[in-house]
């Protein structure tokens, strides 16, 4: 009963958020100043992730292919499936959900225990608006940043395939061109879309209806990673079985 | 002016205000007072609008705040101002930047305009040389200009101030106290404070309302309220041992 009036609730702010615009120059440096913290502010963490996780893919199934009937290019084929399918959108997700959403949650509820939320009310300000639509627009670019993620990843997965002797770069490069379907990547797109928006708004929605002081901000923080990392495991279930299966 | 007629208000079990009625006029620092968590806060924040009263109405000169359309609302809200108990500042703005919002927000003026008010207001608050200071790096006394720079720079004529000199010393709070006295004559504003300090009681207390247990107790102003009879007033007044001496005094003076 819970679960299903906190959903209603986070409707309900979802659809305020779009109501009554703040002006736009107001609105443009917010989404700039969004951009550069959530977006910008991630690069460093999401491509040493993924050049890392790249590389363990390629060992890992290096080290699993055994049989000389299977041919060494599957390496590469591996690399850019798990990588394009998962690791990138998905794995990135889940560390945005813990780096970027406890951000969000933290500022947005330091302002709501120091009741400077309140005197945006007071002033006639949308503070929903004000905070939280910056922070769904300077999301839409973070496409953009798995895209790159599946760059890099994969690019990890060429250097340890073939400086680390289980591959030739030329049997990596044809298992990455191997099949190539491209509505993986579409996928991958769709789902770092719907991905940004709960790292967007679910945290808000933990900051903004927090009640308490300075200890409760940092319990709020728990909570919101908690829930946005299920719902993203969760819609990743959902979108994969109506996108590919 | 101000009519406040039997609002209500609960948190769930909680009947925090039972029913309270009165005017606060125009021109006049009018004062809030009671113990902690006799309900000022909920009170002046039921008057912002912050908080929905189940029931009674607050009217603003003639206008009935629960019977507007949400864009009349929207108007009435920025004749408003509000210093809030913990000043509430934009912790990523600069003073400036604080006191500078309302005007980017909702006036159309060039940048020179509004830097030229922001520096008049500041400079009424005496407060002439943190403009690009972050509000971590003044004091409370400072945040507290600050924070009713912000309430006047549209000039309201509503001021709302949640305790505005809670966590200073006697003199700055007297001084912040005079302030707002001041700006409340200057510009003709009614002006609503929440306070538990006897002496913001004795300084500014052209009207007082006592809240106790959610009613109003007693209501008078700051010459009448040394001498009244009412037991829970004198309880809550004379709860200093300095004020004891006051009152002794007064009543020798008397006989
Ligand atoms: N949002 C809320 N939810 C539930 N109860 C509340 C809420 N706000 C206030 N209360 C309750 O209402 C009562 C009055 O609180 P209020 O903050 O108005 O007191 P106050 O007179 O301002 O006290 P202080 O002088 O300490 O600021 C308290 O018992 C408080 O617990
Ligand atoms: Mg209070």
């Amino acid at each position: 009963m819970n679960y299903v009036s906190s959903i209603g609730s986070y409707t309900i702010m979802v659809r305020e958020v779009f109501k009554k615009p703040t002006k736009w120059p107001i609105m443009k440096s917010l989404i700039l100043k969004e951009i550069d913290e959530l977006i910008y502010g991630s690069m460093g963490i999401i491509i040493f992730i993924s050049f890392f996780i790249g590389g363990v893919v390629a060992i890992q199934t290096a080290l699993n292919i055994s049989n000389p009937l299977i041919p060494r290019n599957l390496i590469g084929f591996a690399t850019r499936q798990s990588v394009i399918l998962e690791f990138a959108p998905t794995f990135t997700s889940i560390i945005m959900a813990g780096k970027v959403g406890s951000y969000i949650t933290s500022s947005i509820g330091t302002m709501r225990v120091t009741e400077q939320i309140d005197a945006l009310e007071v002033m006639g300000v949308n503070s929903l608006n004000y905070l939280v639509f910056p922070k769904i627009i300077a999301m839409f670019l973070y496409p953009f940043a798995i895209a790159i993620a599946m760059y890099v990843g994969i690019f990890g997965g060429w250097i340890a395939g073939v400086f680390g002797g289980f591959s030739s770069s030329a049997d990596f490069i044809e298992g990455l061109q191997l099949d190539f379907i491209p509505f993986h990547v579409t996928y991958s797109f769709i789902k770092s879309v719907v991905f940004a928006f709960v790292i967007a708004t679910v945290p808000s929605y933990h900051g903004y209806y927090m009640k308490g002081g300075a200890l409760e901000v940092g319990k709020a923080s728990t909570t919101a990673f908690v829930w946005t990392s299920v719902v993203i495991i969760i819609l990743n279930y959902i979108l994969t079985q109506l996108l590919l299966g | 002016m101000i009519e406040v007629n039997n609002i209500h208000k609960s948190f769930g079990d909680a009947h925090v205000l039972k029913g309270i009625s009165t005017i606060f006029e125009k021109g006049k620092t009018n004062l809030i007072i009671g113990s902690s968590g006799s309900g000022k806060t909920v009170f002046i924040k039921c008057l912002l609008g912050l908080l929905i009263p189940e029931q009674g109405t607050i009217s603003f000169d003639g206008r009935i705040y629960s019977e507007l359309e949400p864009s009349e609302r929207r108007n009435l809200r920025q004749e408003m101002g509000m210093v809030f108990q913990g000043s509430a500042l934009f912790d990523s703005m600069t003073v400036e930047g604080n006191v500078m919002f309302p005007l980017d927000m909702f006036t159309k003026q060039p940048k020179s305009e509004m830097l030229d008010r922001v520096n008049f207001v500041l400079n009424r608050v005496n407060l002439s040389d943190a403009n690009d200071k972050y509000p971590a790096e003044i004091s409370g006394g400072m945040q507290k200009r600050v924070a009713i720079a912000r309430a006047i720079v549209m000039n309201p004529k509503y001021l709302f101030c949640d305790e505005p000199n809670s966590g200073l010393d006697p003199k700055t709070a007297i001084i912040i106290d005079n302030l707002i006295q001041e700006i409340t004559q200057e510009y003709d504003i009614t002006t609503v404070i929440n306070s538990h300090d006897m002496n913001s009681v004795m300084e500014i207390g052209e009207k007082i309302i006592f809240l106790k247990d959610g009613l109003k107790e007693w209501e008078g102003s700051n010459k009448e309220i040394f001498k009244t009879d009412n037991a829970a007033v004198t309880n809550f007044v004379y709860s200093s041992e300095l004020f004891k001496k006051v009152r002794q005094m007064y009543i020798e003076e008397r006989n």
